[in-house]
């Protein structure tokens, strides 16, 4: 029996673990790491900053031809008739597709498809395609499609969800509390806006098979999508996904823009590419669903949080899964919700970056403050007080120093400073499934090979540094290939499962691997291959010293190929349920014009056993600049009447740019969490959630009154302090 | 309606190329599509992103508003020109070894724009970072690590 100790400093358990024979020893918080949680560069740096890197719209044939998709402008209509004879008779136009009697249920849904030899040829076709449309009445917004009358979405009811649980208890909690506080709060609809676009290039060979270069977050459920769509045999479908624009949780498989290139492709025997336009993106490729939030919460004097209720109603568009995760993160007495799930005649919702988690989390917060201040308590000796969590109890103080906590706002002129926090919780999300594959060739080569893709989280360079660390050789020895469904099975990029999963896994190939060279070794030089280890690019332990690279210049075999995958390395024992977060902010709110500018951000996170600290801290930046932006600028507008987005470009839906950074300070928490082998941690989505709510605090404290409505925007402070 | 395609000489990164390409072509297009250049990326279309940003006599351009027919003469400078016979640009190397790029869409147009912003301002302050940084936007994590970035290379530039 041998002890395991998980944990962060000042708060560490040891629990007893057996490593089984086959499993590669776990790491734990004594373990003495050579390469691992230092900062490295990304494997792709070079390739990236010389415009080497190919991302799936830069993939080109001589021989390209290019596809695009008529667009409804209506939100919900029939389609009468299409007349496509015009632009199949233009020169150029290779192929084409026309949905008669389609009924259209959001702006910007396919119509009608053409493919040709050029894009000039194509704008021409398209814009020869003669639509004759039934406009029907629309609603778009949450109020409008629960409006009795309201136009029916899709068959079935417009309002669908889950009903809440346990109502009675968290009344009667209610009623014995000393306060209840009530409020709605709101949030808007944002769009992924990945900058990349989403779609693919796609090419048949003449055997039939498939290859398509994916700008995706799942080259394997893309792959499985794409075989269906084409009826085209799995095995004779390779997807590739070397490089790519951004995902942020929209880009999960092939979609309809997907299939109909593929099937262009195979009708003209062409390459084909179609990839989305902005306008497109932003209608039909995903969105955060909106959120109304009623909240009703109590407390008692002594600082005792008792009872939460929350109902809520959001819009994923014709979709489902709009609702919001509050309540969460304190300790109730008694709390639930009930959420509503609306459609409307708008463009589907899809995962977004902690989907329901930063909406929640904003109202969840505000409600928190709103309690600390009926209480006349500090709202961060609140949160504090009803917080049991091993890792944020020992964060919140962190961010208290780093951002210079004030109870009470500063400021004299029309220049307000406030100051604001909030939580974040989320969960170790590995999961069993990946595979790696492990080469090391007799010239010294090292290969770790997975068919799942890098987003730009850095999965890559993580694998590299994994593989390193469990091989003991330099990082500089790792080559890693990723983003070929040819090679071994791996997740899609959601939910934060990428690092958690295959970090365990890349162990595991490694180890599985290391321990066949030592016995090779073993055999040559002499020794006993279970007592002699590989350390910083040495064997050591045999009879006599030698390097890595001498040691396979003496095997006698080409290469040693062997496969790890997830059995075995999940089994454990795990340090905390939840992935931990805090996040604090300083802002500056000119009370005359209602402008707010963010002026810091604290961002204290777990980041279970920290890999590469370069790329935890790159998450922590791009999750607050999300956040930043989602609190600050970002929404989606539709028109009520027509349905359609009037500002579906990136002018007029403003994403945060460089002159909105504020400071950020990002302060990684390395917890040794155990639960794999590896104890790596979910991050790229935790690091987000927290924002908003914390700048919404921070904003509502320096001006004394609560906006309780995402985006926060000048009109809305200016509301707020009653001067419009 | 068919057109006739122009030839017309084009100097990119120094070089003289003679292209030819359907009058109408911006240059992002003919970078991409007529040259392979495809290190400037193709973000909206519409002059809002930055990402598809090059330098044209020095001045930074969004490729996507500029008719390639109109570069005729002039210099055009792309992320494909920046390293030299010695290796990645001090820009370069510190975009790379800082993370400043993470999936790395926004980079290349990010590059041009600071690469104009140093031979202006050899030892430009924050403000005139964000300034001249403005109009390029970035999805993921990019702006301070993009700061610093620029700020560590006008330290080697100027080191020599």
């Amino acid at each position: 029996m041998s002890d395991l100790k998980l944990g962060f400093p000042g708060n560490e358990k040891n629990e007893n673990f057996e490593t089984p024979d086959n499993v590669a020893p776990p790491w734990d918080a004594t373990t003495k790491f050579s390469v691992m949680g230092k900062p490295h560069p990304r494997l792709e740096a070079e390739d990236k900053v010389t415009g080497r890197a190919k991302y799936s719209y830069d993939i080109r044939f001589p021989d390209l031809i290019y596809a695009k998709m008529l667009r409804s402008p209506h939100a919900s209509a029939r389609v009468k008739s299409i007349d496509i004879s015009k632009a199949k008779a233009l020169p150029g136009v290779l192929y084409s597709e026309a949905r008669q009697g389609l009924t259209v249920r959001y702006a910007g849904q396919g119509v009608a498809g053409i493919a040709a030899e050029t894009e000039e040829i194509l704008d021409d076709a398209l814009a020869l395609i003669e639509v004759e449309y039934e406009v029907l009445p629309c609603a778009v917004t949450v109020e409008d499609a629960m409006a009795p009358g309201a136009p029916q979405v899709l068959n079935g009811p417009n309002v669908g969800g889950r009903p809440g649980r346990g109502k009675e208890r968290v009344d009667a909690v209610h009623k014995d509390a000393d306060i209840v506080v009530e409020a709605e709060y709101r949030t808007q609809v944002q769009t992924h806006s990945c900058f990349e676009t989403h779609g693919c290039v796609c090419k048949f060979d003449d055997d039939g098979s498939l290859t398509v270069w994916a700008s995706t977050q799942s080259t394997f459920f893309t792959k499985t999508a794409i075989a269906r769509a084409a009826r085209v045999r799995p095995e004779n479908v390779t997807v590739i996904t070397e490089h790519m624009g951004g995902g942020f949780g929209s880009k999960f498989g092939a979609d309809d823009w997907d299939r109909f290139c593929v099937l262009a492709a195979r009708a003209t025997k062409r390459p084909c590419r179609y990839l989305l336009d902005r306008r497109a993106e932003h209608l039909i490729a995903g969105n955060r669903p909106d959120s109304i939030q009623k909240c009703r919460f109590s407390a008692n004097k002594n600082g005792t949080l008792m009872g939460a209720w929350v109902e809520s109603w959001g819009t994923a568009g014709v979709g489902r899964g709009a609702g919001v995760q509050n309540p969460t993160i304190y300790r109730f007495r008694a709390a639930g919700s009930e959420q509503k799930d609306v459609r409307t005649h708008a463009g589907r919702g899809r995962a977004f970056r902690a989907p329901r988690h930063p909406q929640g989390v904003f109202a969840l917060e505000g409600m928190i403050d709103e309690v600390a201040f009926a209480l006349g308590m500090d709202p961060l000796a609140l949160r504090q007080k009803n917080d049991a969590h091993p890792v944020r109890s020992a964060q919140w103080p962190v961010g208290q120093k780093a951002i210079g906590w004030r109870k009470t706002p500063r400021g004299n002129g029309a220049v307000k400073i406030g100051y604001g926090c909030a939580g974040s919780r989320w969960g170790h999300n590995a999961r069993p499934g990946d595979a790696v594959r492990c080469r090391i060739g007799k010239d010294g080569s090292v290969l770790f090979a997975n068919g799942s893709q890098d987003l730009g989280t850095g999965t890559r360079t993580l694998i590299a540094i994994l593989g390193a660390e469990e091989l003991g050789v330099p990082l500089s020895f790792v080559d890693v290939r990723l983003g070929h469904t040819t090679d071994p099975y791996g997740h899609a990029s959601g939910g934060s499962v990428t690092a958690p999963s295959i970090a365990p896994v890349v162990k595991q190939a490694a180890w599985l691997a290391k321990r066949e060279l030592l016995e090779h070794i073993a055999k040559k030089i002499g020794g006993d291959p279970k007592k002699m280890e590989l350390t910083d690019g040495d064997v050591l332990g045999g009879k006599k010293k030698i390097t890595f690279k001498q040691a396979c210049a003496l095997l006698p075999v080409d290469s040693i190929d062997v496969t790890g995958d997830s059995r075995n390395v999940f089994r454990v024992p795990r340090f905390s349920r939840e992935v931990a977060g805090v996040q604090f902010a300083r802002v500056a709110v000119d009370t005359e014009t209602g402008l707010v500018k963010v002026q810091k951000i604290v961002s204290v996170q777990d980041c279970g056993q920290i890999v590469n600290e370069l790329t935890v801290r790159s998450q922590m930046l791009g999750g607050v600049i999300q956040g930043l932006s989602y609190a600050l600028f970002e929404n989606r507008l539709l028109d009520r009447n027509t349905g359609d987005m009037v500002n579906a470009d990136l002018l007029n839906y403003k994403i945060a740019g460089a002159r909105d950074m504020p400071e950020i300070e990002t302060i990684p928490f390395n917890v040794a969490q155990g639960g794999t082998t590896a104890g790596v941690s979910s991050l790229g989505e935790p690091a987000t959630v927290p924002t908003a709510g914390a700048i919404a605090n921070a904003v509502s404290h320096a001006i004394d009154a609560r906006v309780r409505s995402l985006p926060i925007t000048p009109d809305k402070v200016l509301a707020a302090l009653g001067a419009l | 309606m068919t057109l006739r395609r122009i030839a017309k000489r084009l100097l990119v990164n120094g070089e003289e190329h003679e292209v030819s390409f359907l009058p109408h072509r911006t240059l992002l297009e003919v970078l991409r599509e007529d040259m392979a250049l495809t290190g400037t990326k193709h973000g909206c279309e519409l002059g809002e992103c930055g990402t598809c940003t090059v330098l044209l006599d020095g001045e930074p351009v969004l490729s996507c508003l500029v008719l390639a027919r109109e570069c005729e003469g002039r210099e055009i400078e792309t992320v494909e020109g920046l390293a030299g016979a010695s290796g990645p640009h001090p820009l370069q190397h510190r975009f790379a070894e800082l993370n400043a790029a993470q999936c790395g869409y926004c980079t290349p147009g990010m590059l041009m724009t600071a690469m104009s912003v140093l031979r202006k301002t050899p030892a430009p302050d924050r403000e005139t970072l964000r300034r001249e940084l403005a109009g390029n936007l970035c999805r993921c994590t990019g702006y301070l690590k993009i700061y610093e970035a620029i700020e560590m290379a006008a330290e080697d530039l100027q080191d020599g």
